[in-house]
């Protein structure tokens, strides 16, 4: 039970079930020749993909365009000119100006960063308590998976956008303006909020599957401890689906950011991000659509990336096509 | 049978409390001042706030207001806008609408994912697999609004004018609503596709199709009947949960292309800034969404033999 | 003496991978007469049930590839039919039964729709004609209660009885062979010897020929009258089921049965086969087990065996083949 299209959101469903075959223990194949795990093949592996490469490019790129928005332009994105009204795109500003006069592509390059933390922040977050929930509901006493398992089913019986929506309308009576940071925490949180059972789900399957193996069984007859089990036999084999999940809800969410700025109910001005200034072009599409296509084009050229990066890790990491 | 639905309900109605119950609590408990932003602009009038106190009886203690709310969605009272409209019925009216870009979305999502997906799954590499897959992975990170907009900018009356994008009318037509209906489920279709695919190709080499070709059946019956019948398991049992999450997510879509849905409704709700809307109609969405996952639990029994004896 | 009914005739099949090539077949050849049992004995990877799927024309081409030889069904060549030609065959002419009923049953249908297709879609049944033959067949492999049993799904069955389940599908076209791919390996002991003593039966019945791919020598004795020994793609050696227990003709077989535990020999070292079956796309040179054999010499590493005739109707591929029989 989870929500998958609809949204930008979405794709993590995508992620997810994209991810269930490698819910398989890493046995290092067994070739004749020096030993080669699960790992070092995957890498020789993608190091030969063309998309593996390209995709890493592109999000390089992205990055360092978030740290150093000024190698990119020397044009300050908070200096608005109204002469400019809505210029179409020209060899001044390439990507034309918006309805404050800003330069749109200065802003694209600076709302690189906004966009980036929200989609990092909330994937390193869904990932670390989805993980958690999901190994303690896999490895601990039945009653304590259903309980941990039910609970998560609350959270995901509520479809994305409009949890997002209750929660971040909730949480932001309008009469204030919030700011940067904390508008930002709560887009964070909300995405956390709605995404964790999913990261939860895989961990959780992930990590039963790896309990049944018999060197999982044979630890415990020599008496190690709980947690001993957990970060030296289960973590290792459960690293793979996540990864490739965490990957794949990275873009998912960088879309997610997007689509509730559309909305109206995630990060808004002062703030510069690339749903910001979508969410801004909104109400001028038909007159100037230079200002909602290049933001947009940003985003999905970026969770493009970051989907086929997740793909092609997938693909490497496959023990069935081995 | 009769206990595999009995188990499932039992599941759900503790989800459903829930859920339900931390959409209630954040909407009216948490906000210091719940009246706060749910009028518009201005503060809401004191004739309202008394009406509405005493509507959602705030002087109780928490879960019996959210029981009695309850109850009260339960008989279709949803309570009153601030300017004195019955949420009730702004639903009903909105509702079909929805329900009709749903059905919509399905329809396309199913008949372009599963017959691009069969295609590709009998046969992989190749250019239609090629052009399958990379078109699926741009639909998947296209963002629903951006597609929209895009769609609408080209086809729509302002490109080729292949689409009337003028849908404000309160009861469209199916066919005004192919290209929103496009949209909405072009996120799913691409999952339906890949999804598809990767049964039929993984099926394709099961046990039980080299028993069926070692009988002698024909080939297209191998195909239509035995590997299709196994593959489109998880296809089909997806697309009824899609449901449920289409008519929740359509408040992108509605908003991109204007439609009077019951995403227009929250949409505009969020924009005015109507809280009592927001609460009700989430609520409602809520609830249809685990009913359709409930009903799609049961159709995975139908469709899966295997499971009804558990 | 008549023609056999079956005769698979020096098949070479490769499969083609992206680690190489994997010679699987190398030369197989046997024949199988009417009403008569041959059991076909192997370790995995020796390309028994390759060699079967090929008869059936299973194989997914690619990778696999028959090379070359020859596939004669009451004398027509299958390799040079046509595809409808072959599919003809299947079910009608040569029927196949597999090792797990459980998969190689379709989960989603019940076990009498699964028999009733081969009658409505190959005969010409109505739906009605169709289910009374099922309820039939089903009786006929000992089903208790056929008549509520064949509307049941193959997960409902136990393990024995959906073999037998498979197996009145097989019979349902009267197919005049029957290739029987390890179809006890899966069951308990009580229970396969059920099973083989109603394929005996049936066989005798309907005076059908039947291919039995085995790895269990235990189950070979009882059931065939000769016996193929097959190793890295080849037979190894060919005989009637008496001349191979009690003088085996190659040193393979010698070891097979040496390997058996046996109450009177207690207290002894088991004896095993040292090493492993050969990789497929690495095959040793000259005599393909010579890496384990106990009487290896030189021209074991370099020449590959003929076949050496050491009676009528029975061959050893190996270089000593006559001083390995008088040993026993």
């Amino acid at each position: 039970m989870s929500d998958p299209g609809a949204s930008g959101a979405g794709l993590e469903k995508a992620a997810a079930s994209a991810v269930g075959d490698l819910s398989h223990v890493d046995d290092s194949s067994q070739k004749q020749g020096k030993p080669r795990s699960l790992w070092s093949d995957a890498w020789g592996e993608l190091r030969r993909k063309p998309t593996f490469i390209i995709s890493l490019v592109i999000i390089f790129i992205v990055v360092v365009m978030a740290v150093f928005p000024s190698l990119f332009t020397s044009v300050d994105p908070r200096a608005a000119n109204l002469d400019n009204y809505l210029k179409k795109p020209s060899a001044d500003a390439w990507f034309g100006y918006d309805v404050q006069g800003y330069d749109v592509y200065a802003r694209a390059i600076y709302g690189a960063r906004a966009s980036l933390l929200v989609g990092l922040f909330s994937t390193l977050l869904t990932v670390l308590i989805g993980s958690v929930v999901g190994i303690v509901a896999g490895y601990a006493k039945s009653w304590i998976d259903s309980l941990l398992s039910r609970f998560g089913d609350i959270f995901a019986g509520v479809p994305f956008v409009l949890g997002a929506i209750v929660i971040l309308t909730t949480f932001n009576s309008p009469t204030e303006n919030p700011s940067a940071t904390r508008i930002i925490t709560q887009v964070v949180l909300s995405i956390a909020a709605l995404s964790w059972p999913v990261s939860m789900r895989i961990m959780r399957s992930a990590t039963l599957v790896a309990k049944q193996q018999d060197y999982v069984k044979a630890a415990r007859g020599l008496g190690a401890s709980p947690l001993r089990i957990v970060f030296r036999h289960l973590l290792p084999n459960t690293v793979a689906p996540v990864l490739v999940y965490a990957t794949i809800a990275l873009g998912a969410f960088i879309g997610a950011e997007a689509t509730l700025a559309f909305l109206g109910i995630g990060l808004r001005p002062p703030v510069v991000s690339w749903g910001v200034m979508i969410s801004e072009s909104r109400d001028y599409f038909q007159a100037a659509p230079h200002m909602l296509l290049f933001p947009a084009a940003f985003v999905t050229i970026t969770v493009l990336a970051f989907v086929i990066l997740g793909d092609a890790v997938r693909d490497a990491l496959d023990p069935k096509s081995r | 049978m009769g206990r595999y639905v009995l188990r499932r309900l039992l599941q759900l109605i503790p989800v459903f409390i829930g859920t339900t119950f931390i959409i209630y609590a954040l909407v009216w408990a948490i906000p210091q001042d719940p009246f706060a932003g749910k009028c518009g602009q201005r503060p809401c009038p004191e004739s309202y706030i008394t009406a509405m106190s005493d509507k959602f009886n705030f002087d109780d203690p928490l879960p019996l207001q959210y029981l009695k709310y309850m109850g009260n969605v339960i008989t279709g009272d949803f309570g009153d806008t601030f300017s004195g409209i019955s949420v009730g019925e702004q639903i009903s009216t909105a509702y079909p609408t929805t329900v009709k870009l749903a059905i919509v979305a399905l329809l396309i999502e199913a008949l372009i994912g599963i017959t691009a997906g069969v295609l590709t799954g009998l046969r992989k590499q190749g250019f239609l697999d090629n052009l399958v897959l990379v078109s699926t992975l741009f639909l998947i990170s296209l963002p629903v609004f951006v597609t929209g907009f895009v769609l609408r900018l080209y086809l729509g009356p302002q490109g080729l004018d292949l689409f009337d994008v003028g849908v404000d009318a309160t009861d469209p037509t199916f066919a005004q609503l192919i290209l929103p209906g496009f949209v909405l489920g072009s996120t799913s279709m691409a999952y339906v596709a890949r999804l598809t695919r990767s049964s039929i190709a993984e099926n394709r080499h099961a046990d039980y199709v080299r028993t069926a070709i070692a009988k002698g059946q024909p080939t297209r019956r191998v195909v239509g009947v035995h590997l299709l019948r196994n593959s489109l398991i998880p296809v089909i049992t997806f697309l009824g949960t899609d449901l449920g999450s289409l008519m929740g997510g359509a408040v992108v879509t509605e908003g991109v292309f204007n439609i009077n849905g019951i995403g227009g409704l929250i949409f505009r709700g969020i924009q005015e800034k109507e809280g009592i809307t927001v609460t009700g109609v989430v609520t409602m969405l809520v609830l249809v969404y685990l009913l359709m996952s409930l009903v799609v639990d049961l159709l995975y029994a139908v469709l899966d033999p295997r499971i009804r004896y558990e | 003496m008549t023609a056999p009914l079956l005769e698979v005739e020096d098949l070479h099949v490769e499969f083609r991978t992206r680690d190489g090539v994997a010679k699987v077949l190398n030369g197989v050849g046997y024949q199988v007469n009417a009403g008569e049992t041959l059991a076909v004995l192997g370790e995995s990877g020796s390309g028994k049930s390759v060699t079967a799927q090929t008869i059936m024309g299973i194989l997914d081409t690619p990778p696999a590839f028959v090379t070359k030889g020859a596939i004669r069904f009451h004398g027509e060549d299958l390799l040079s039919a046509s595809d409808d030609r072959r599919r003809e065959v299947r079910g009608d002419g040569i029927a196949m039964i597999f090792q797990d009923a459980l998969s190689a049953l379709n989960p989603v249908f019940t076990v009498g729709f699964q028999i009733e297709e081969q009658l409505t879609v190959r005969r010409g049944m109505t739906r009605k004609e169709a289910r009374a033959r099922a309820v039939e067949l089903l009786d006929l492999v000992k089903i208790p209660n056929a008549r509520n049993r064949v509307g049941e799904y193959p997960h409902q069955f136990s393990g024995g009885m959906r073999q037998r389940a498979m197996i009145a599908m097989s019979l349902a076209l009267d197919p005049e062979m029957l290739i029987a791919d390890e179809p006890t390996t899966a069951l308990d002991v009580t229970v396969q010897a059920q099973i083989m003593d109603l394929l005996r039966d049936i066989q005798k019945e309907r005076d059908m020929g039947l291919i039995l791919i085995t790895h269990d020598l235990g189950v070979v004795a009882d059931v065939a009258d000769r016996i193929a020994v097959m190793y890295a793609g080849r037979i190894v050696e060919h005989a009637d089921v008496y001349q191979l227990f009690r003088a085996p003709g190659h040193p393979y077989t010698e070891s097979l049965l040496e390997s058996l535990p046996r109450l009177d020999l207690k207290g002894q070292e088991l004896k095993t086969i040292k090493g492993l079956p050969p990789s497929l796309t690495n095959i040793p040179s000259g005599c393909p087990f010579h890496p384990r054999c106990p009487r290896a010499v030189d021209v074991c590493r370099t020449e590959v065996p003929a076949n050496h005739r050491l009676g009528l109707d029975r061959t050893s591929a190996c270089h000593f083949a006559e001083e390995v029989v008088s040993r026993g």
